[in-house]
């Protein structure tokens, strides 16, 4: 955190100065370690066994916030007979299809009843519910590879039927029961045996963490991509839930698991998606199979209780707000003019279509994959088969010049003069030259207003887009082909403001569009909480979340009163999606009766007199339910919600240790080995997850490599992760061209142990060179302790740490990490695994020209590699280990 | 200078009477350190914006001179920030301002192995063209016999320093275009 996110660090500090506990647990040292109490390297890729023994040992030694765990997660509710976990079936749950490498989910289910997914993959029930209803076969597995997992991210859920509990929790089929027997094999013994962190050093981690996780105090856990790029890496986040819930952590002050992302507007680029698989406010994409109609679509994607029951009023919302007057209840508001998939369409597969030919254009939006993306060289075999590319960024990145000196130019693979790219870049405009919005970390949406014009070229991306719709539209108007009308009749006349600079040209108001995410009613006036949309097309709304952002036709996200003039909370900077609550599910932050958990916690509670819920932040409750109201029977939607119910958008209104549905990989989380790893699974015969998501691309540029005990594994012997430090930025398109930053971090490098140094002959400062199946790159040696060898599975085991900001362009060059990396991904939500791989290091430079690419052919040669190698179907149960047979 | 003036630059006058005993304030100030002027002091007026690095969201204060960006810093009012910056957020007035940026459109056809010049609005009338006709050659009505109304013809990449405004309007024209393959930084 203090390498990536400095200057959010100083609150960590503020925290440490008023008595506050600092672990940082990475396996290398960095400047968050400097100033921890305690750091605890482990091995890259083995959060989840580090994190379920912190499980087991709440569990054992009856750690666990008894009264929340009971009122608020689902601990005691009933599993259906047919679920078998992984210590039944040697670490793979009930359900696996090993051949065609996915799960059926039903047997996952509560004991009576039918859960839809919180978050996740909601098609698991919808699908059965268009089953229900059109009589096809379910979701077949294009549905599955839709990457439903962030569809309804912001929560919820549907509910049918009747679960059975036990508040005692001792019944055996208890979520509580499961998940004690689940996690009693993540002994401390095997977490010094998997993760390579001695016995003594974790149980202080524990007893540190325990003791500070009461109603008294909270304990929060803060997380990046070190945790999400993995094949298991969405359980990596689960299992932080669990241990979360179990803690009752969750929803009060000083609590939470906080995502750290990366970018200025990364939750808002998720929020309001440029992503595949959903629309604005985590509205799924429509499906080929259960999108035919507006009306099918809902009910089989919306939630019987909870906010996720008005589904229906957010999609017609946002169709009015995209159509206008032409979309009409005759019409069902224009729901055919959306686009449907049928599987996956992220940007690999998408490289895999332009590698076939289908896909002939690409736009990269201050984007650089042929440095940032895992396997980078698969990127650029991409684009150096469309037919045209339009790069927007402030300098020429790698991927606006791979054509000319791209590293396959390098090696002969390929020729300038062969390559039929058309390649247009157009300068961007910087944040100084536009108004807008970032919607940053914690969700807070903050306004940046435009300080002078951009020169020359440089246009911001709102112009871009405006412009390029508007000369899209001039040359189909007219046309009478139906497949246009979506383009003709979409709303698309915002304001413009003229640009004195450029005399003629007009630069759109972001603060129109803004209003129009905001949304309003018939009468034009701007809406205030989603709570006012309908599905009847009365309201427009771009994206039903920040719904109140524009509220009163004020912007809201510009408000700046200073934060000394405010509480701690300061809700009056910037505005917060949803409602400007600044602490999410924070009804947990009282007792069931309404009362604080404790004076020193106390954040919102129930205020009897007033009859309201009261205190430091907006509540994310119905802020008149008592808390101990009930539900009518036949009550649904958000009416359905008792006043216990504090996950308002769960499906039971509970936080889920258990995940009945909604996840592609498993109802809880188990470890897995990364799929490559110098180490066999000491967990489970299964070795990696069974389901991770590696069929798709199968090239020879991305080959894997044997793992653990398989024959030519051995070749690459060293565990490989990479980061971020301080001063340089991703993949460098903002850094590697600044002086001052370039100065401060000037080469591509890579941290080995002085153990490893000596092992392989490495000299501080000298080079080395990296190999992997993929590639071989070059970087400085810097010998260190930061990044020390562990003793993993009765050995000594070495890593090896690459940053990932360096590439052939800029001020500062170097290798690029990413050359080294794969397409395998995460199931859910197809990430790919960038920060555990195996590799080999060796000393001195990479080959040049065409003898890179007989290296690693070498390697290859010697490991066995072929195009099978690791890709076997998972076997799963007694009857062998994937990845056994991997050459 | 008279011997008054003489007096009150010596240093050691100045420490005993300006209340800066140890001499490491004002005292220590030369004639020429003492007229110096922070660059921001005659900036003609302060924007409102906040940092484009990580996701922390740290305020800044651009000041603009003669409508030309001179400083980037912190914003002490921001809660969040309390006016601090890293060393990437410090270098926000490079990154905006520096000899690095590109202000040109460049244009490199099929087969050639130079980049050449090209105006900004014919680059947008050439890429318009390409998008209708990419769209056209890639539509698909039906996938397996399911409608699906889309097109596999192109696709976008998009970098997580856009505003929500702009990715705003990239998912709601390529979507209007029935483009799927719409993808973020934010799944990489």
């Amino acid at each position: 955190m203090a390498e990536c996110h400095p200057v959010g660090f100083q609150w960590v500090m503020e925290a440490k100065a008023r008595g506050a506990t600092v672990i940082h647990v990475d396996p290398r040292f960095t400047r968050t370690s400097a100033l921890a109490d305690l750091h605890v390297p482990l091995r890259a890729g083995t959060d989840i066994a580090f994190l379920g023994g912190i499980i087991n040992h709440v569990l054992e030694n009856e750690r666990y916030f008894h009264d929340y765990v009971v009122a608020y997660t689902n601990a005691s509710t009933l599993v259906g007979e047919d679920f078998v976990d992984t210590e039944d079936l040697d670490g793979v749950f009930s359900g696996l299809d090993p051949e065609e490498r996915h799960y059926d989910f039903s047997t996952w289910q509560y004991e009576g009843g039918e859960v839809q997914a919180a978050s996740g993959a909601r098609y698991q029930v919808a699908g059965e519910r268009v089953e229900g209803k059109d009589g096809s076969d379910g979701p077949r597995s294009g549905v599955r590879e839709a990457a439903r997992g962030e569809a309804h991210g912001s929560g919820g859920a549907g509910i049918t039927g009747d679960f059975e509990t036990d508040e005692t929790l001792q019944h055996p089929r208890t979520v509580f029961q499961i998940l004690k027997r689940h996690f009693s094999r993540y002994t401390p013994e095997m977490v010094a045996e998997t993760c390579g962190v001695p016995m003594e050093t974790f149980l202080r981690v524990c007893e540190l963490l325990e003791e500070n996780s009461t109603p008294e105090r909270t304990s929060a856990f803060v997380y990046s991509v070190g945790w999400t790029h993995h094949t298991v890496g969405v359980q990596y986040v689960r299992t932080a839930s669990i241990l979360q819930a179990l803690l009752g952590n969750i929803g009060r002050p000083g609590g939470g698991i906080l995502a750290l992302r990366g970018h200025a507007s990364i939750q808002g680029s998720t929020d309001i998606p440029t992503l595949f698989n959903i629309l604005p406010g985590y509205i799924p994409m429509l499906h080929a199979e259960s999108s035919t109609d507006l009306q099918t679509y809902v009910a089989a994607e919306k939630a019987e209780k909870g906010y996720w029951a008005e589904l229906g009023s957010y999609l017609v919302s946002l169709l009015k707000a995209w159509w206008g007057p032409a979309a009409t209840a005759e019409n069902e508001y224009c729901f055919d003019y959306l686009p449907r998939l049928t599987g996956s369409h992220s940007s690999f597969e998408t490289v895999m279509a332009q590698l076939e030919g289908e896909c002939k254009g690409y736009f990269l939006l201050g984007e650089n994959p042929a440095v940032g993306s895992a396997n980078a060289k698969m990127q650029r075999l991409g684009m150096a088969n469309l037919d045209w590319l339009v790069v927007r960024d402030f300098s020429l990145i790698e991927s606006a010049t791979w054509w000319k000196d791209g590293p396959e130019i390098e090696t002969g693979e390929m020729r300038t003069e062969d390559i039929g790219t058309e390649v247009f870049f157009l300068p961007a405009a910087a944040h100084t030259e536009k108004d807008g919005s970032f919607t940053n970390t914690q969700r807070l949406l903050q306004w940046h207003h435009q300080a002078v014009e951009p020169a020359g070229d440089a246009r911001s991306d709102l112009w871009f887009l405006f412009h390029l719709g508007r000369k899209i539209r001039e040359r189909l108007a007219g046309s009478t082909d139906e497949r246009d009308r979506p383009i003709l009749d979409l709303t698309w006349d915002y304001p413009t403001k003229p640009m004195p600079s450029h005399p003629g040209d007009d630069e759109p108001e972001a603060e129109a569009v803004l209003a129009e995410i905001n949304g309003w009613d018939g009468h034009g006036t701007p809406l205030s909480s989603y709570q006012q949309l309908r599905a009847d097309g009365s309201t427009a709304c771009g994206c039903w979340i920040y719904c109140g952002t524009y509220a009163d036709g004020v912007n809201q996200a510009a408000r700046r009163k200073p934060g000394t003039e405010q509480d701690w909370v300061a809700k009056e900077w910037g505005w917060a999606w949803p409602a400007n609550r600044r602490i999410l599910y924070n009804r947990a932050s009282a007792a069931p009766d309404g009362t604080p958990w404790s004076e020193r916690k106390a954040y919102l509670w129930w205020d009897a007199d007033e009859k309201k819920w009261v205190g430091h932040d907006v509540p994310d409750f119905s802020p008149t339910k008592a808390p101990d109201h009930v539900p009518p029977e036949d009550a649904t939607g958000v009416a359905a919600l008792s006043g216990t119910d504090a996950f308002i958008m769960q499906a039971d209104g509970k936080a889920w240790l258990y995940v009945p549905a909604g996840l592609t990989d498993g109802p809880l989380p188990a470890h897995y080995e990364s799929q490559e790893s110098p180490v066999d699974n000491p967990l489970y015969r299964q070795q990696r997850n069974p389901v991770r998501q590696i069929e798709p691309v199968v090239h020879p540029a991305d080959r894997f490599q044997p793992s653990g005990d398989e024959p030519g594994a051995q070749v690459f012997p060293y565990a490989l992760t990479t980061y971020r430090i301080a001063e340089h930025h991703t993949a460098g398109g903002m850094s590697r061209w600044s002086p001052y930053l370039s100065e401060l971090a000037p080469t591509m490098f890579c941290e080995v142990a002085p153990e490893l140094a000596r092992e392989r002959g490495l000299e501080h400062g000298g080079w080395a060179h990296v190999v992997t199946a993929r590639n071989v790159i070059e970087a400085r040696v810097m010998v260190t302790d930061r990044m020390p060898s562990l003793r993993v599975a009765g050995r000594v085991l070495h890593q090896v740490g690459l940053p990932y900001h360096w590439g052939p362009n800029g001020l500062v060059t170097g290798d690029a990490a990413n050359e080294l990396t794969s397409l395998v991904m995460d199931p859910n939500v197809h990430i790919m695994e960038t920060k555990a791989l195996a590799c080999d290091i060796r000393p001195g430079r990479r080959p040049r020209g065409p003898d890179r690419l007989a290296l690693v052919a070498d390697y290859h040669r010697r490991a066995g590699i072929t195009e099978r190698t690791g890709l076997d179907p998972a076997v799963g149960g007694a009857a062998g280990k994937d990845g056994k047979d991997g050459t | 200078m008279g011997v008054k003036s003489w007096m009150e630059s010596w240093p050691v006058y100045r420490q005993w009477a300006d209340g800066d005993p140890l001499g490491r304030g004002s005292a220590a100030k030369s004639r020429t350190s003492g007229t110096l002027q922070p660059r921001i002091a005659d900036a003609d007026h302060v924007t409102k914006s906040v940092c484009p690095f990580c996701a922390v969201g740290c305020g800044q204060n651009v000041y603009v001179k003669d409508e030309r960006v001179v400083q980037i810093e912190g914003d002490p009012d921001s809660p969040i920030s309390r006016g601090r910056l890293c060393p990437r957020g410090s270098s926000s007035l490079q990154l905006t301002t520096g000899d690095a940026r590109e202000y040109a459109v460049r244009y490199r056809r099929p087969g050639g192995t130079e980049w050449e010049d090209l105006d900004l609005d014919t680059a947008m009338d050439m890429i318009a063209g390409r998008v209708v006709a990419s769209r056209r050659e890639g539509w698909q009505w039906e996938h397996e016999g399911m409608r699906v109304r889309r097109t596999m013809g192109f696709a976008s990449l998009g970098g997580a320093t856009l505003d929500n405004e702009e990715n705003y309007l990239i998912k709601k024209l390529f979507t209007a275009l029935g483009a799927i393959q719409i993808e973020n930084q934010a799944r990489i």
